[in-house]
């Protein structure tokens, strides 16, 4: 029997081999990708084990931690007045996840990042907790909060840059959501999540960044730069324009606003101080679809997907939806020359156009993120301002300037004037669902100027609003939140 | 057959006086005591930040049945093999360590608050329960004086065995498995009884029947085949097993059962045809099952896919992916004592899944070393039965410990995602009575017959021959 039993001994080795092989499969193999699975709850548990890094603006954080009892999440994310700074920040919710910033600079808050390793190390050794960096933004409060402020109880969103750097100064959005109500991970905060998530208002969408509106009238500064561009226009030479103009290959009559005498064969100063239809529809079709587009992609539209791989020219880090302006046929290419077609631009592409014209035709790259702090308080990263494009040379883009100044001066956008400081400006009203029946969009693009070059340009956009339609003109509803603005980041220069 | 006059180097058979080795066993014990109690400080110490207060009734516990164990091995089995009472305590103490850290989950305390409106600590439990089985091992070794006494209830042993596989069918299941018999405040899984039981059984009768399986047989293709009418044990003990899958959904007993009669068979035998036959029935009737049997085809889906979300969705339980999770965080040397979250796999994590709790905290180290402890106990388990010098001993002590090593290796490599989940419990470290119980009788029955293996022939009869030719008168 005993030869058998020696086998049998065998067998029973073989199967404790099989467990030991396993175990070291298992455990030192396949170790770290269990480990660093997103489903196992331990990653989540180790990233809430300590205070996160806190966003920044102005140097006094935005974002905070607390102690939560009753779960094995330690710490979560709080945030000082969520509502006001939500379109920069993003949420960090243990049930939902994040997004935005707070999505981006995960690693880096959580103190996971590669950069913090040796901080992480020092930490280690010395027996203390992880700690998270800080991310500094480039958002000035005061003009963050004027922007929201200035929006009242209205619907819309407001982006304002520093025409020089391409910093992003403001990015308000109305309605708004305060990201602390569902940081936790308890059913309750899903169900706050998703009610926010279902609201028809949307407060989530991050109008500044996310959403596209028909630019309407304010596009006419793209149509201007690109007639100054191609040279067959001049800024106070008068141009062959009737009025009203007939859409090419159509029977449709296009008027103007008030049906001001001023607008036939006006110059491009004159057009843009009076918001003059027929004079820029008559010069995209003059200038063709073509050329309107490659216009409209210096100025930052159509960047997206290039080639199949996302372009991340627009990244500020986070991702703005695509504005467009598409190939169309030449009555549609006319009417989006005054920005009633099928293009659309988000709030922020606007202030792109307003600042490259303030900058003197230099496109700066947006962004937000101007440092990343460790711990220990060193800069491990910091952003430097990128030349994105020149979409108008110096000259016009001075041209260009003096019109919108026109404009602010004695045109549509009065109400946007500074005194003592000079600011350029376009109002517009985009038409807003089918023939018009829905409220239009009001918009107001600016920027100020001070000896010293401009220090911001503004877009605002005022989604329907419930005054009366008559009201709802750039000028009257979206001009006067872009002064306070422009005013906010002034007041911080003198 | 008989082994009585091997003289190779490995076999511990010897007519001469051999050291008892009682010393050895008193010296590991001290370790087997030691390490447990050091582990137990640890888990305080990392939770709570202080000593447990149960620290010292706990170390007089482990010392008290270390201690009984010892004197009673070298009173009643004085040339039992050394290592099996050590690494049994040892198991038995890290297990209870094990059970009272899994107590100290808030999480788990949470969950059977909410499951059941109250929380039990399991460690006060178990130390009863070892308590219970080491006096289970001590009436063994003074009751059973001899094991082939055993060979008497061979049908007896049948019977009692038959009826306890039966048994579980007129209780209502627990978690989808009728493996419990419920009389009572006493909660029985006699699945852990009956494969002692069942092996007094096997070795009884295939002693008995050896020759006649083993030599009536027909050569083909190189293999020896039973003739059909030998077939029918085995046919039989297979019918049952598959019985056992369909009627109690206890995947795991109907393994062992089925395995430890091949085992014993084939050791019988020396017929290597009854293994390939064996393994042909097996997986031909586990295949058949499988097909029909929701909660096989559960336990596969989830071994094949255990992170896939259709997985947790239709088991309902996410238990063989936390548990991976588990052992790969654990790493190479572990997170320490008290300081991982196994206690995330909830339900049986600290039975069917203690595992996952050594691997995590203990790591790679820590499993390996508590595998080799089950290996070695198996080892020793058929080195007994090499050592043994009656075929009945012998096929009980490799019944016993191939029982033991299946066991082992069913639930280790269910909870590592090796082999389907079979829902046994982990011997010695899992919390359960009757697991407890059933392997310290193991032990016990182990012990008996190495003692009875190791213990020097009786001097042999003076002949009265030898002496008239020695006698010389002057």
């Amino acid at each position: 029997m005993n030869k058998p039993l020696r086998r049998i001994a065998i067998f029973c080795g073989l199967l404790v081999l099989a467990l030991l092989v396993r175990t070291n499969w298992l455990q030192f193999v396949q170790a770290d990708e269990l480990k660093t699975d997103p489903k196992n709850r331990r990653v989540d548990i180790a990233r809430y084990a300590q205070p996160r890094g806190n966003i920044i603006v102005d140097g006094k954080a935005v974002t905070g931690s607390t102690v939560v009892n009753g779960t094995d999440f330690k710490y979560k994310r709080t945030y000082k007045n969520g509502k006001l700074w939500s379109p920069v920040t993003g949420y960090a919710s243990q049930r939902i996840g994040a997004n935005q910033l707070e999505k981006l600079y995960d690693s880096f808050l959580t103190g996971d990042d590669d950069r913090l390793f040796f901080n992480r190390t020092i930490d280690m050794i010395t027996g203390k907790p992880q700690k998270g960096g800080n991310v500094v933004t480039t958002l000035n409060a005061k003009a963050q909060k004027a922007a929201y402020d200035g929006l009242g109880d209205k619907k819309g969103a407001v982006a304002a840059i520093n025409p020089k750097t391409g910093a992003i100064l403001a990015l308000a959005n109305k309605p708004s959501y305060d990201p602390s109500t569902f940081a936790g991970v308890s059913g309750e905060d899903g169900e706050k999540f998703k009610k926010l998530d279902d609201d028809e208002d949307q407060p989530m969408l991050n109008r500044a960044l996310r959403q596209t509106y028909p630019p309407g009238s304010t596009f006419k500064v793209v149509t201007a730069a690109a007639g100054l561009e191609s040279g067959d226009y001049d800024l106070d030479s008068k141009t062959d324009s009737e009025d009203p103009y007939r859409l090419p290959n159509s029977s449709t009559d296009l008027g103007n606003e008030g049906n001001n005498p001023a607008c036939k064969n006006a110059s491009i100063r004159v057009a843009l101080q009076w918001s003059c239809n027929t004079v820029f529809a008559k010069m995209s079709d003059q200038l063709g679809n073509d050329k309107m587009i490659e216009e409209a992609e210096k100025f930052g539209f159509e960047k997206d997907v290039k080639g199949g791989t996302l372009d991340p020219d627009l990244d500020t880090p986070v991702r703005p939806a695509k504005s467009i302006y598409p190939k169309d046929n030449r009555p549609q290419n006319a009417m989006a020359g005054i920005g009633q077609a099928s293009n659309r631009a988000t709030p922020l592409q606007m202030a792109m156009v307003a600042s490259a014209v303030a900058n003197d035709g230099k496109l700066m790259k947006p962004y937000m993120v101007d440092q990343l702090v460790a711990p220990n308080l060193n800069v491990v990263e910091q952003t430097k301002p990128e030349e994105l494009s020149r979409p108008v040379s110096s000259e016009n883009a001075q041209k260009l300037q003096s019109a919108m100044e026109t404009v602010v001066e004695k045109g549509t956008g009065k109400s946007g004037q500074i005194p003592g400081v000079t600011v350029g400006g376009k109002t517009g009203t985009a038409q807003h669902g089918e023939n018009n029946k829905d409220n239009p969009y009001a918009w107001f693009i600016s920027y100020a100027k001070t000896s010293d070059g401009s220090p911001v340009a503004v877009a605002v956009v005022v989604e329907s609003s419930d005054t009366l339609r008559s009201d709802i003109a750039g000028g009257k509803l979206a001009a006067p939140i872009a002064k306070g603005v422009m005013e906010a980041v002034l007041d911080g220069k003198h | 057959m008989s082994n009585l006059t091997n003289t190779g180097s490995n076999t511990t058979v010897s007519s001469g006086g051999l050291p008892s080795r009682r010393n050895t066993e008193l010296a590991m014990l001290v370790f087997a005591v030691l390490v447990p109690v050091f582990a137990y400080a640890n888990v305080g110490l990392a939770i709570n930040d202080e000593l447990p207060s149960g620290m010292l009734g706990y170390g007089f516990g482990m010392v008290l049945l270390a201690g009984v164990g010892h004197l009673v091995v070298r009173r009643y089995a004085p040339y039992a093999d050394p290592l099996l009472l050590p690494l049994a305590t040892l198991l038995n103490g890290l297990g209870l360590v094990l059970i009272w850290r899994l107590d100290q989950s808030e999480r788990l305390r949470q969950r059977a608050e909410s499951l059941f409106g109250s929380f039990s600590p399991d460690a006060p439990k178990q130390l009863m329960y070892s308590a219970i089985g080491l006096a289970l091992f001590v009436a063994i070794l003074l009751l059973l004086k001899d094991h082939r006494v055993l060979q008497r209830y061979t049908y007896i042993s049948m019977a009692v065995g038959l009826v306890l596989l039966v048994l579980p069918v007129f209780f209502p299941p627990v978690n989808g498995a009728r493996i419990w018999v419920k009389l009572g405040f006493i909660n029985l899984q006699p699945g852990e009884f009956v494969k002692i039981i069942i092996a007094v059984f096997f070795a009884g009768y295939l002693m008995v029947k050896r020759d006649a399986l083993a030599l009536a047989s027909r050569r083909f293709m190189g293999l020896y085949l039973p003739r059909g009418r030998d077939l029918g044990p085995i046919l039989v003990i297979w019918a049952l097993s598959l019985m056992i899958l369909v009627f109690e959904t206890d995947l795991g007993t109907s393994l062992l059962f089925f395995g430890l009669f091949v085992i014993m068979l084939y050791v019988a035998t020396e017929r290597t045809s009854w293994i390939v036959f064996g393994l042909l029935l097996s997986a031909g009737g586990a295949t058949v099952v499988a097909t029909f049997e929701p909660h096989v085809q559960d336990r596969v889906q989830a071994w094949l896919h255990p992170f896939a979300k259709e997985t947790i969705e239709s088991t309902g339980s996410d238990q063989i992916a936390q548990s991976l999770w588990a052992f790969g965080s654990g790493g190479v040397l572990g997170t320490g004592w008290g300081q991982g979250n196994s206690d995330l796999i909830g339900f049986a994590a600290n039975s069917d899944f203690i595992l996952a709790t050594v691997g995590e905290e203990l790591g790679l180290t820590g499993m390996m070393a508590v595998l080799i402890i089950y290996g070695l106990i198996v080892e020793r388990g058929v080195r007994i039965s090499l050592a043994a010098r009656d075929p009945f001993g012998k096929l009980l002590a490799v019944g016993l410990s191939g029982a033991f090593g299946l066991q082992v290796f069913v639930v280790a490599g269910g909870v590592m995602g090796l082999i389907p989940l079979t829902g046994m419990t982990m011997p010695f470290l899992a919390s359960g009575g009757s697991s407890v119980l059933a392997n310290w009788a193991l032990i016990g029955i182990l012990i008996r017959i190495s003692d009875t293996a190791r213990r020097p022939a009786p001097a042999p009869a003076p002949s009265p021959d030898a002496e008239m030719t020695q006698v010389v008168r002057p």
